[in-house]
Formats: C-alpha cells, sequence, structure tokens
C-alpha cells in the first residue's frame, strides 16, 4: 500500500490512512503549528496572569528581569483591586445582570421555540425567519435609539436598563439554539399526551423540558456568557461608578489618565475572565457541540 | 443530530392527526410567542425603526430634534472622516475575515487529525472565544504597548528590529494591530465550526481518491473544501457580519486613533452621539451600515449557498 500512495499531505486525513503518515512528517505539518496556535492563543493569559502578581519594579525593568517570569511575585495589585476600588461591586452587578436577563431570555425562548417548532401555528415559519433575523441585528446599531428609549423610560444608570435590553440579542439566540433541540424530540410522545388529555402547558413542563436539559443548559451558559461579554449597552447606559459591570469598570475606572496601573488592570481582567471560563471548562462539551450544533443546522 | 436535519417546510406525516388534536392552537401559539415578541418588537424592532428616524432628525442628547430630511447624510457624504471610517471598516473586516478564515481552517485541519489529548486541545482552543473581548483587549493593550511591550521586546533580543514598534501610535501599524487582535479573538470560532463540518466527511472519501492517486492538495481541493462549503458560508456571514460592527476590541485599545487612522463606523458612531451628544449623525451612522450588513447577508445567502440554515433548517 505504501508504495502504491504515499501521502503527501495530510490535510483531513482520519481514521484509515493514518499508517501512511511517518513521525518527522507529523511533526512537521501536525504538532509544531499546533505548539504554534496554542503559544500564540494562550499567550495573552499567561501574560494577564504573570503581570498581574508582578511587582511594579519588575513589570517595566526588562534589563534586570526577564519579562516571562516573576521573581517576587506580589498580591498587591489585587489587594488593591477588591479593597480600594469597586471591584466587588461590579463583579456583583454583572454576576445580577446576567443571572437575571439569562433567566428572563431563557423563559421568553423557551416559550417561543416552542410555539414555533411544534404548534405549526399559521405563520410560524416566518416568526421562526423573524427570529433569525433579529439575532443578525448588531447591537452597534442598536444602541443610540435604545440609549434615547432607556433615557425616556427613566431606566437609565439603573440594572433594569440593562436586564431589559440584553434579551435582545439573547431571545434570538437562545430561541434557535432550543428550536433546534425541541425538533430532535419525537411527536410521539407529545401525541401520546395529547390523547392522553395534557393541556399543551403540561406538555411543555413534562415532557419537552425535562428531554431537553442539555439544550437548555447549553442555552443559559450562552445567555450567561453573552450578557457577562456584554460591552456597549453597559458602556452606554451605565453612568455611576457603583453601577458599573466589570468590562465597563476595569476600562473606564481603572485606567487612570497617565498611569496606566498595569498590574491591577491585568489582575481585573483576569478574575472578569474567571466566571465564565469557569463555567466554560465545567460543560465545555455540552458548549462545543451546541456551538457546532447550532451553526451546523 | 438526525432529527435536526428535518426542514421547516418538510412533509410532516403526522400533521394531520396532529393538528386536529389541537384546534385552538394559532391562538395558543400566539400566547406562547407573546414574551419573546413584546421583548424584540419593543426593545429590538421599535428602536430599529427610531434609529432610522433618528437619522433624520438633529436631535442632541437633552434636547429633542426636528426632522432636517438628509442633511445629516449629506453632512455624512462630504465628511472626509466619515469616508475613511468605512474604508477603515472595510479593510478591517476583509483582512480579520480573511485571516480568520484561513488560520481556523488551518487550525481545524490540525485538530481534526488524529492527537493525544485531541478533546483537551479542543477545550483550550476556544478559551479566546469564551472571556470578555474588552478583558482580552485590555491584555493586548497592554502587549502593544508602546515602551514595554513583550513582542517589541522580544524582536529587539532576536536582534531584528533597534528600537520599540509603536504598535498602536503608528496609523499602519494601529490597523494592522487591531486586526491582529481580533483575528486572535476569532481563530476558535471559526476552527471549532469548520471541525464540526470536517468530522462529518466520511474517511472513506479520502481513502478513494488515495487510491485512485489523488495528492494530498487534490483530496483537499476536490473533496474537503466542496463538503466545507456549506458550513464555511455560514461561518464566514457571521464573522463578517460581528466583524463589520466590532466596537468593543477597538473602543479598548485605539478609540479609533491615531488620528482617526482606526475608527470604524460603530466606534464614530459612538463618539459622535454619545460623548458628542449628536444623537441625530450618530444614528445616520449606523443606519449607514445597514446595507453593507443587508449586501453582505444577501451575498451568503444568494451567492454562496441558497441554505435554508436561516430558517434553522437544512437544505
Amino acid at each position: 500500500m505504501a508504495q502504491v500512495a504515499p501521502a503527501r499531505d495530510h490535510a483531513g486525513d482520519d481514521g484509515g490512512m493514518d499508517y501512511l503518515q511517518r513521525v518527522p512528517r507529523r511533526l512537521v505539518t501536525v504538532y509544531l503549528p499546533l505548539l504554534v496556535f496554542l503559544v500564540v492563543l494562550l499567550f495573552p493569559f499567561y501574560w494577564m496572569t504573570i503581570t498581574a502578581i508582578k511587582p511594579n519594579d519588575e513589570l517595566t525593568d526588562y534589563a534586570n528581569f526577564s519579562p516571562f517570569w516573576v521573581v517576587r511575585p506580589t498580591l498587591d495589585h489585587i489587594k488593591y483591586l477588591l479593597f480600594e476600588t469597586d471591584y466587588p461591586g461590579w463583579l456583583w452587578n454583572t454576576m445580577v445582570v446576567a443571572v437575571s436577563a439569562t433567566a428572563i431570555s431563557l423563559l421568553c425562548s423557551v416559550l417561543a421555540a416552542y410555539a414555533i417548532e411544534r404548534m405549526r401555528f399559521s405563520g410560524s415559519r416566518y416568526v421562526g425567519l423573524g427570529i433569525f433575523l433579529a439575532y443578525l441585528v448588531p447591537p452597534s446599531i442598536l444602541f443610540i435609539p435604545l440609549a434615547l428609549m432607556v433615557f425616556k423610560l427613566g431606566l437609565y444608570d439603573s440594572k433594569w436598563a440593562l436586564i431589559l435590553t440584553y434579551p435582545t440579542f439573547l431571545v434570538p439566540f437562545c430561541t434557535w439554539l432550543l428550536m433546534g433541540y425541541f425538533r430532535s424530540i419525537p411527536y410521539e410522545l407529545e401525541e401520546c399526551a395529547l390523547m392522553d388529555g395534557a393541556s399543551r402547558w403540561q406538555i411543555l413542563l413534562r415532557i419537552i423540558l425535562p428531554l431537553s436539559v442539555p439544550g437548555l443548559i447549553s442555552a443559559a451558559i450562552f445567555a450567561f456568557t453573552l450578557s457577562w461579554n456584554e460591552f456597549i449597552y453597559a458602556l452606554t447606559f451605565i453612568q455611576s461608578t457603583e453601577n458599573k459591570t466589570v468590562p465597563v469598570g476595569v476600562l473606564t475606572e481603572l485606567v487612570r489618565s497617565d498611569v496606566y496601573e498595569w498590574g491591577s488592570l491585568m489582575a481585573g481582567a483576569l478574575f472578569g475572565s474567571l466566571p465564565v471560563v469557569v463555567l466554560y471548562s465545567f460543560f465545555v462539551e455540552h458548549y462545543v457541540s451546541s456551538m457546532t450544533g447550532a451553526v451546523k443546522e | 443530530m438526525v432529527a435536526i436535519t428535518k426542514g421547516v417546510a418538510a412533509p410532516r406525516p403526522r400533521r394531520g392527526r396532529f393538528s386536529r388534536l389541537s384546534e385552538n392552537r394559532t391562538v395558543l401559539g400566539a400566547g406562547f410567542l407573546l414574551p419573546a415578541a413584546a421583548i424584540l418588537l419593543v426593545f429590538l424592532t421599535y428602536p430599529l425603526g427610531l434609529g432610522v428616524w433618528l437619522g433624520f432628525t438633529d436631535t442632541q442628547i437633552g434636547r429633542p430634534g426636528v426632522f432636517v430630511g438628509l442633511e445629516n447624510y449629506q453632512d455624512l457624504w462630504q465628511d472626509t472622516v466619515f469616508w475613511l471610517s468605512v474604508t477603515n471598516t472595510l479593510i478591517y473586516t476583509i483582512g480579520a475575515s480573511v485571516l480568520k478564515f484561513a488560520l481556523g481552517l488551518w487550525l481545524a485541519l490540525i485538530l481534526n487529525e488524529k492527537l493525544p489529548f485531541k478533546a483537551f486541545f479542543r477545550a483550550i482552543v476556544l478559551l479566546p472565544w469564551v472571556v470578555p473581548t474588552v478583558l482580552s483587549a485590555i491584555a493586548f493593550w497592554w502587549i502593544y504597548d508602546a515602551q514595554f511591550s513583550i513582542i517589541s521586546w522580544l524582536l529587539m533580543r532576536l536582534g531584528l528590529i533597534h528600537q520599540p514598534i509603536n504598535f498602536l501610535g503608528d496609523p499602519n501599524a494601529a490597523r494592522a494591530s487591531v486586526i491582529a487582535a481580533n483575528v486572535w479573538r476569532g481563530i476558535p470560532f471559526v476552527a471549532i465550526t469548520l471541525l464540526a463540518g470536517l468530522q462529518t466527511i466520511s474517511p472513506s472519501l479520502y481513502e478513494a481518491a488515495t487510491l485512485d492517486g489523488a495528492s494530498g492538495w487534490q483530496r483537499f481541493r476536490s473533496i474537503t473544501l466542496p463538503m466545507l462549503t456549506p458550513i464555511i458560508a455560514v461561518v464566514m456571514t457571521f464573522s463578517v457580519l460581528f466583524t463589520f460592527t466590532d466596537f468593543q476590541l477597538i473602543y479598548v485599545l485605539t478609540r479609533g486613533g491615531p488620528v482617526n487612522a482606526t475608527h470604524l463606523m460603530a466606534t464614530l458612531s459612538f463618539q459622535r452621539a454619545i460623548p458628542g451628544g449628536h444623537l441625530g449623525e450618530g444614528a445616520a451612522i449606523a443606519v449607514a451600515m445597514i446595507p453593507f450588513l443587508l449586501g453582505a447577508v444577501m451575498f451568503s445567502y444568494f451567492g454562496l449557498q441558497r441554505r435554508r440554515w436561516q430558517q434553522g433548517g437544512r437544505d
């Protein structure tokens, strides 16, 4: 075999033809590029961490200290961040906003996805398309009119401004994702329940929801992550320091005019990323499969 | 996944009995849709219309505006900064999307190989996409520091350059830097999604092609790419849309500077509307993005693939 088809390159090879690959070749075509990708993709995180625990004199003294290592790690930046700024408050705000927006969006999305996918009422197809199109409307087009609305509704500078506006991008996304999950549940189950006299509401609560727990978890993780990462609305609708979310707070409050507190900035970025990273690492398989599943449709 | 492939309009064999069993389903459906519809109509559709209307007024913060017709657009037409932002947005979108696609596809092909700890690699590769953009952009801000950039330091140690690169201070360097940061964040999404597509391609196709004497490039060109096209179309549409309307990365790294060299339409719109107070003008810039977005969606829908993924189904 090997003489018949010496594999020159193995872009996309899978399973059966692996015996054609020799180790040195794989080293150059697979392992080396993979290593470079990993180093580049992960370096900023390493850099964040190392900067967050570096004392200030080492931070800017590349002549005497290797920038890639830290000789005398310090917790000063983290202490400053936690005890002398509003950072813990920002974490709390972000958490409250993200959890509330996720809960509201999930509730609306479950009902909407079930209605579109299973009730087959006239026009459900167009509603489905409309939901998809709504997902394509970017926040950077909406934030100006929304700012005006938020102001007129008296929500400016309050958490409600964010809790009520985040669903504009969460609901379309979650609905779309859940529609895919609901579609995979056999009709027969519902029909049996209908025959037995169950109402739509009971079917949803007793049959559909228990069967789509993985979908609900994915939708919740995605919604939470998207809310946690949101920036432009939080930047526009929130003014006072104590009401800010983490991304906005770190950027607008920790950067003083000239002196950049790189250590505490990096610590702020690190701690702000941790909740989503922890969440992600617990549910990584859900995450990956639903992300690819949602797009693969 | 199997059941998901049912199209929305596909015939449903049991539908007749099913619909007889729930005669009032239109009313019920409307009730179920109500919460989502209410939120979307109030906070998405209405603001979208309001935004278009604002583009025709001279509204400022704290002062209701009057209808001024096309004045905002006429002003923009003669505004060199606006046109610069359009150019920048196009450069940014095209540059970042092409790189994201090429590198993402490459990474997907690598991850599709037989590797030890594959699941682990796949998981950590997604990290840049998971963490908040603003926070990773702050890390990039520090990496791009004019004096203490680690990249400059490394290149100087290697003797490739003699003075630090002014990453965010020089117009072209700044453009390249923001594109690089955007690509860094975008690669994982493209790679993992394309990887899912690669895994659906049957290995027997490659085996057959190899037996027929196809080279690695030919196999890639004639099997991998055509089989992957539908997913590529979807991923790149999303990638282009989100890159085109990007705001956070630029706002953190350069705020549009130096001398507007990295202003995107979204950041210019923000700058004119919120700190500048000219809501009408900002809204006009935001509205000016819509034709580009529609163009991108149309291109992917009609040009690349006429697929049903837009409705959550599959061809």
